[in-house]
């Protein structure tokens, strides 16, 4: 648990940073502070690892003040991911990653074995060990950012915004691929973002502050899109927000149809859905593609599984020609298909929004 | 001229014993080498502490002008009058022109390095110690080297005023040629300063390309 408590940061020359902020961080959480520049999101979060010191309050960590823990051991144990990576570029990318073992007292041989281990486990091919970081793509340069970060395994994990300085797709790779090693391991990663989608899609609670480091709302993504508590939380989330709500919305309730029997060469006969329409499942890929009635083939579109949200859900169906998809079940049975007509039920207004 | 400069080089007593070309030589680098080390010694942690730190950087500026303006001669047949004949004097002139050099390139390379590199560092666990050892230095490693190549220069072409206060060096040629009128010997004197330096310009630039590695990975 990082605890806030009533933490202030007042820079020489009156820049007010941080005001009065209290924040309870749970341990295992992933937790984005969001906001414009100049919000004190970046400085909030510095304070965690004592890069910053508080002009008033305390930070706390499992209930000990960060200031009565020596600079470099608080530390060292904490992973930091900056913007740009920040890699040593007199270094290969092994050494690297290895820094920080090594400054916990590992030999070099130890500290090179972990290294690789958490290159695999970032996603970096082995050959890349050697190179140096200018050698890399900016891409790349992030990922050796985080196994640097998650090398000596720390409980705790900062990350200033990690992917803003990556191209839209790597950006999305990357975000997967956090949020993928989260489930995996389980820390308790503060992150910091402008980018209030990359906050929705990552934080399991968010924590928008507004300039001058004013907290206005700590809650989870589905409450910050709800129930904005501020006209300036209600601003930020304002583009696409009833939309965005269906991710964190389940097909629960959701009325299906059953699939008929599957004819010669799997073909499945959808004339009841369409006449004329046929569709085959590709059992290896998880897709389905539709054929009409002149042999045309549409696709290959995705299977919906049952546990998935209702974004994708309808996403699927407004992507299929006969606006139906595919369901698995949980034991992974695809027995059943739903319609736009089916999801309506699910897409009335939000009740919390009402509320 | 030349051709008595000539004759010089070839006659083999001029090779050998105590005023020897190679004696002359030996003396020329020690006198140059005990200058540059004392420089190195003084300006080495005054440049790392300010490049490091950040404070000081207008001591810093103005030490530098009013040394390099200080007039190497001058200097040097002052302290010959507080102190008398004797190394001393000679290598405090020397040691005061190699200073601007050896600083300037340290604080440029320390107060270079990319500082969220810096703020990296000290963010996963850097004490300040480390964070000067194993990257800051590492990486102002190719401006340290040139202000240190720069002073080496300098007080090689320098070094020939020791002679002028009766002690050794390739400066001898040129004083003693100068007393003498013996301009082929005054020519002799500027010819082995000039290729000493260089020779030396040419080794220590090799020593700088050798000894950046990340450099040398990225031009691959």
């Amino acid at each position: 648990m990082i605890t806030f408590e009533s933490v202030s940061k007042l820079y020489p020359g009156g820049t007010q940073a941080v005001t009065d902020l209290d924040l309870q961080i749970a341990t295992g959480s992933f937790t984005v502070l969001v906001g414009p520049s100049g919000c004190g999101k970046t400085t909030s979060m510095r304070m965690i690892n004592r890069m910053v010191a508080p002009t008033s309050g305390r930070i706390l960590i499992d209930g000990q003040d960060v200031a009565d823990i020596r600079a470099v051991t608080l530390r060292l144990g904490i992973g930091y991911v900056l913007q740009n990576a920040g890699l040593f570029p007199h270094r290969t990318v092994l050494d690297n990653i290895a820094t920080v073992q090594r400054l916990l007292g590992l030999s070099k041989a130890q500290a090179r074995t972990k290294a690789h281990e958490a290159m695999e486990r970032v996603g970096l091919d082995a050959s890349l060990a050697t190179r140096y970081p200018a050698q890399l793509s900016g891409g790349q340069q992030q990922r050796v950012g985080v196994a640097r970060a998650l090398a000596a395994d720390p409980p705790i994990l900062l990350m200033d915004e990690p992917f803003s300085a990556v191209d839209p797709i790597v950006r999305l790779e990357l975000q997967q691929e956090v949020a993928h090693l989260q489930a995996e391991i389980k820390k308790t990663i503060v992150m910091v973002t402008h980018d209030i989608d990359e906050a929705l899609t990552l934080g399991d609670r968010i924590a928008v502050l507004a300039p001058g480091g004013v907290l206005h709302q700590y809650a989870s993504p589905i409450d910050i899109l709800a129930r904005p508590a501020t006209d300036f939380v209600a601003s930020l989330v304002a583009k696409d927000r009833g939309f965005r709500t269906l991710s964190f919305e389940t097909l629960t309730g959701l009325g299906t149809t059953t699939l008929p029997v599957p004819g010669p060469e799997g073909l499945i006969d959808m004339s009841a859905l369409a006449p004329g329409w046929g569709v085959r499942v590709n059992r290896d890929s998880g897709t389905a593609a539709w054929i009409d009635a002149d042999g045309a083939v549409f696709g290959p579109h995705p299977l919906v599984p049952a546990d998935a949200s209702l974004r994708t859900g309808l996403d699927a169906v407004l992507a299929s020609p006969t606006s139906a998809a595919l369901l698995v079940d949980g034991t992974g049975n695809i027995g059943s298909y739903f319609t736009l007509a089916d999801l309506g039920p699910l897409l009335r207004p939000n009740e919390q929004a009402r509320a | 001229m030349i051709n008595e400069m000539l004759a010089y080089f070839a006659q083999g007593a001029n090779w050998a014993g105590e005023s020897g070309i190679p004696a002359r030589l030996g003396e020329h680098l020690w006198y140059s080498f005990l200058a540059v080390a004392a420089a190195a010694v003084v300006a080495f942690p005054v440049g790392v502490f300010i490049g490091h730190t950040g404070t000081g950087r207008v001591f810093l500026v103005s030490a530098s002008n009013v040394l390099r303006a200080l007039p190497s001669l001058g200097i040097m047949t002052l302290l010959v009058l507080l102190m008398g004949i004797g190394l001393l004097p000679p290598l405090a002139a020397l040691v005061l022109i190699a200073i601007p050099p050896i600083l300037a390139g340290v604080y440029a390379g320390v107060a270079n390095v990319d500082p969220e590199v810096v703020d990296a560092a000290r963010a996963i666990g850097m004490k300040d110690s480390r964070i000067i050892l194993q990257v800051e230095l590492p990486l102002a490693l190719p401006l340290i080297l040139g202000g240190l190549r720069g002073a080496i220069l300098q007080v090689v072409a320098t070094a020939t005023i020791a002679a002028y206060v009766n002690l050794g060096g390739l400066g001898r040629y040129i004083f003693d040629g100068l007393a003498l009128y013996d301009y082929g010997q005054v020519l002799v004197g500027a010819v082995l300063v000039t290729g000493l330096a260089l020779v030396l310009d040419g080794l220590l630039g090799l020593a700088a390309r050798a000894l950046s590695p990340a450099r040398r990975a990225i031009a691959n």
